[in-house]
């Protein structure tokens, strides 16, 4: 099991590694740089500023120069402080020395900024915002699920299986725009656009607004949009799971024991059944917030999405290059865990 | 299905003497749900193939006089806008912000919605069996270099690749010399409105989990004893592959594609949406929502009609995609 785990860590680093070859590669297969702008600048200007960030090396080594940055750590002796805060992992070490890990690198459309900047002002939302929209996931699918499996072949089954069509069927760029003339247009219960909560966070991602209606008018549209497609998800999957398991032995066993009906479907049947539905949440939350890059251009939301879009015309090499990574970290991470969770749960997966 | 000429060796145990397809079909036939969305998409298939007669109007005929016009029924379902827009029954659902009939727009944008799901469809369906195929059924060293590289693709945010790769082909392509393979393809590309390049974006991310699934099914059907047999009667790889498991691993990868065309509308809407999907006059719903949105307070049916047209094709897709998993899987009924 250790070795599994390890190889399954050993991989996730070689397809980061590869991820970041072939977004470096696009990125710098679409003509134009940073630095090419309407009102044309001189070109000593742009030299300069090639110069000043690596863009007139070659291409490997800017790319040696980027993993470098990013992967390996570095201890050097300055305590310059601003130093410190372009890595996403600052240590301070005994003998006056500073650690730093992972650094993304300066924005160059913002160049006051550095990636490590935008990630923990833009990131956070996105993952506040991912995860609200996991807990409505979560609250309509799971009881919608249990429900229809309970009743099966009942109206209530039927219901519940329509509300899940419906809402796989709404995309987030049609429902969006509903949510917005409804309750936002119309009714003016809730803000239309934009977000309630400003850097800085609590523990990277907590606003400090988290206890005011004002953070939580911004997000109910917005990850309800999100949540009903993913409820969807979940709802048919504890539904098909829970199926399975009602037509065990064991379940049969616990009802001739004489125990009650609710005790067997929560303590034996949906216990059990659950199992599924927990391992697919880590994964769908990477996809969720992926999938937030919608959302959030409907919604005019600050979060990670809106900058990668806008990253791309501006040609911001360092922040493409953080996103994808930073995503393709979530994504790979989800998926390990889930392979080690199964591994773990069902004593039958080899680990080889 | 249209395939009722594939027959299955192994269809003629069951004790009926009708081939899995024609089970499957009778028990489509049978399965209200997938009626209904079957219907309602070919119904949205008519309607794309024959939007030059059925639309009233060119998709990009505009009428200056009348822009931002509604029709007299809009204004009672939208009281607000009764005060301030333009009334004329001219156009049955309204003109948008340059004077463009909406309902002809919304007929046309059905092309681009249904090409996409096809188009996403056949290549996901195509390049994933094939990979599948080919890898299980060599297994081995192939089939872990290959699988490797599925692995590797999967862990690539497919939102973020996509957005990257039309990025790229958008402004690279464009700006290319004649007579390059990148002329060419952006030649091609403008021809049909900017379609292309959302295939190849849409294709290159969708093809990785019907490969997967066609892998799984063939690593357990190459153990059975019909490969078996087939193989000891000096039957070709090929062969093999094409007659013999191709039609059983079938199945289960129509229903996989069949449920993720919802997926390739959606994205396709969102790439629009974004402006990084088809070119300025073709309708596409997800532009026309991009448009409709900035006017949302004043005109809201400018989105709503192209929002409602888009969730209904895709409520149609996820409804046939569950009536084929019913009919061509019925161990799988009611899961998923």
């Amino acid at each position: 099991m250790g070795r599994y785990i390890i190889q399954r860590f050993l991989w996730m680093f070689f397809v980061l590694f590869v991820i970041s070859m072939i977004t470096f590669a696009m990125m710098h297969a679409v003509p134009g740089g940073p630095f090419t702008q309407e009102k044309a600048l001189p070109p000593e200007i742009i030299a300069n500023l090639e110069k000043r960030y690596h863009l007139d090396e070659p291409y490997w080594k800017q790319y040696l120069l980027y993993i470098d940055k990013v992967m390996v750590p570095h201890i050097s002796k300055d305590a310059n402080p601003e130093m410190m805060d372009e890595a996403l992992v600052g240590i301070s070490l005994p003998g006056g020395n500073y650690l730093r890990w992972i650094n993304f690198g300066p924005s160059y459309s913002s160049r006051s900024r550095t990636v490590n900047d935008i990630f923990r002002e833009q990131l956070p939302v996105s993952i506040q915002l991912g995860i609200i929209s996991m807990a409505v996931a979560i609250t309509i699918g799971l009881p919608l699920g249990v429900i229809s499996a309970l009743k099966q072949n009942t109206i209530w089954d039927f219901l519940g299986m329509s509300v899940a069509i419906f809402g796989v069927s709404m995309p987030v760029v049609a429902m969006g725009p509903i949510l917005i003339w409804i309750f936002g247009v119309t009714l003016k219960w809730l803000p239309p656009t934009g977000w309630g909560a400003k850097p800085p966070f609590t523990l990277f991602f907590i606003p400090n607004t988290i206890g005011s209606w004002d953070f939580w008018k911004h997000t109910l549209m917005p990850a309800f949009a999100v949540g009903t497609g993913y409820s969807a998800i979940i709802a048919r999957l504890t539904r098909a799971s829970l199926l399975q398991v009602i037509h065990e032995d064991y379940i049969r066993t616990a009802r001739a024991k004489g125990l009650s009906e609710r005790v067997v479907t929560t303590r034996h049947a949906l216990r059990n059944a659950l199992i599924p539905v927990v391992t697919i949440l880590g994964p769908m939350f990477a996809g969720v917030l992926t999938g937030l890059f919608v959302v959030e251009q409907v919604f005019g939301i600050p979060g990670m999405g809106k900058y990668f879009i806008t990253s791309i015309t501006n040609r911001d090499y360092p922040v493409i290059m953080g996103a994808v990574l930073m995503y393709a970290f979530f994504l790979v991470v989800s998926n390990v865990f889930v392979d080690i969770t199964y591994a773990w749960l069902d004593p039958r997966i080899r680990y080889d | 299905m249209t395939n009722s000429e594939m027959m299955i060796p192994e269809a003629n145990d069951q004790q009926k003497e009708r081939s899995l397809w024609m089970d499957a079909l009778y028990r489509l036939a049978q399965n209200k749900a997938s009626l209904v969305g079957g219907g309602m998409v070919i119904l949205l298939v008519l309607m794309a193939l024959f939007a030059n007669y059925i639309a009233p109007y060119s998709f990009s005929e505009q009428d200056r006089q009348l822009t931002d016009a509604v029709p007299q029924w809009v204004t009672v379902v939208f009281p607000t806008i009764k005060s301030y827009a333009e009334i004329s029954d001219k156009f049955s659902l309204g003109a948008d912000y340059v004077g463009r009939d909406i309902l002809s727009r919304l007929i046309y944008g059905a092309r681009i919605s249904l090409v996409v799901a096809f188009v996403g469809a056949v290549i996901s369906l195509f390049i994933g069996t094939v990979y599948g195929l080919t890898s299980g059924f060599f297994g081995g060293k192939v089939d872990d270099l290959m699988m490797r590289f599925v692995d590797v693709m999967y862990a690539f945010p497919s939102m973020l690749m996509i957005i990257l790769m039309m990025a790229f082909f958008r402004s690279s392509f464009a700006e290319s010399e004649p007579g390059t393979l990148s002329y060419v393809m952006n030649s091609i590309d403008q021809r049909f409105g900017g379609m292309l390049f959302i295939f190849i974006g849409i294709g290159i991310t969708a093809w990785m989990g019907t490969a997967r699934l066609a892998r799984g099914q063939v690593l357990s059907l190459r153990e059975q004893e019909f490969t078996l047999a087939a193989k000891a009667l000096g039957a070709s790889n090929s062969r093999i592959i094409f007659r013999h498991l191709l039609p059983n691993v079938l199945g289960p990868l129509i229903i996989r594609v069949t449920l993720s065309i919802p997926g390739y509308i959606s994205t396709e809407a969102f790439l629009s949406f974004i402006g990084l999907g088809v070119n300025a006059p073709t309708p596409s719903w997800g532009s026309m929502i991009s448009d409709g949105a900035v006017a949302i307070r004043t005109y809201p049916h400018q989105a709503i009609f192209p929002a409602i047209a888009l969730s209904f094709t895709m409520f149609a897709f996820n409804f046939l995609g569950d009536g084929l998993r019913d009919a061509l899987d019925p161990r799988l009924r009611g899961t998923q």
